[in-house]
């Protein structure tokens, strides 16, 4: 009997800790999981943040930049990456105001997005309305998805 | 001053909200960043709303309840497809109570650049008159 219990208790023991284990490591991936839902709205990147979508022909970047004009933004290409600069202003009001809330922020930013293809650096186009800039940036041929048709021998 | 100015600015997440009213239209909304500043004559709220057009913007005063809102359409062609998306886009809303009498014929608004600025007067007070206690 002793014996017995000498032989199986290690053993239970020890599938006892893997099981911990496992159960710990499903723990963490579900922490993970929560923590990336967290996580995939950066709560501190750099400033703007942005949107880069796609179609056949453009690369589009969007930032939401209140406030700002078209020509205090510095922009440029090199290569396949883009860089946006500039600075936020925000007028300082008669000396006679008193704020209650002071929410907006006004300061400098510089940000660099690198896009996963090849673009045409010459045709990129920059235009700013209600806040929003967009930048559209053609493919390079080179990066635009061909449509190959399947030929059928008859 | 001249110290905020060079400051780096911080990316920050637009604040989301949830309306205790259920909506008609799904999608997110936003409460957009205000500067309330109050003088002797107004009260002047700057709203950051991007991607809200001039007629899109709600804004309603209504016992004392300022009520700002604003409808975002989607910026993408629904063609294009996502790389990165570090922003959502939405509605924006947001109420204040104003504890001050507007005169609401005044109220003045103005969109630029995705910034609203409404301009809300105080309504002129009566002048404060002195009442005499005449001795009996």
């Amino acid at each position: 009997m002793i014996a017995r219990r000498m032989f199986s208790w290690p053993t239970w023991d020890w599938r006892g800790a893997e099981e911990l284990d496992r159960m710990r490591r499903q723990l963490d991936r579900l922490f993970g999981d929560l923590m990336g839902d967290f996580s995939r709205e950066p709560t501190a990147g750099v400033f703007p943040l942005i949107n880069v979508t796609e179609d056949n022909d453009n690369y589009y970047v969007r930032a939401e930049l209140p406030g700002i004009k078209a020509d205090e933004l510095d922009i440029s290409v090199t290569g396949n990456s883009l860089a946006i600069s500039g600075e936020r202003k925000i007028l300082s009001e008669s000396e006679s105001a008193h704020y209650h809330r002071r929410e907006r922020e006004a300061g400098s930013f510089s940000r660099m997005v690198s896009l996963p293809g090849q673009i045409d650096s010459a045709k990129v186009e920059a235009s700013c309305a209600d806040g929003i800039l967009t930048v559209v940036l053609p493919k390079a041929e080179s990066a635009k998805p061909r449509q190959i048709s399947v030929k059928t021998t008859s | 001053m001249s110290n905020s100015e060079t400051k780096t600015l911080q990316a920050k997440v637009k604040r989301q909200v949830s309306t205790s009213a259920e909506q008609t239209r799904p999608g997110p909304t936003f409460t957009p960043a205000v500067d309330i500043f109050e003088t002797e004559t107004e009260i002047t709220l700057l709203a950051d709303m991007p991607g809200v057009k001039a007629k899109d913007i709600d804004i309603d005063l209504h016992e004392n309840v300022l009520s700002l809102a604003g409808e975002v359409k989607s910026p993408e062609a629904s063609n294009e497809k996502d790389i990165l998306r570090e922003y959502q886009t939405g509605k924006y809303f947001r109420q204040f109570t104003l504890s001050e009498a507007i005169d609401q014929s005044k109220i003045n608004a103005e969109l630029k650049d995705g910034v609203l600025r409404l301009s809300l007067p105080k309504v002129e007070k009566a002048t404060p008159r002195k009442i005499m206690v005449k001795a009996g």
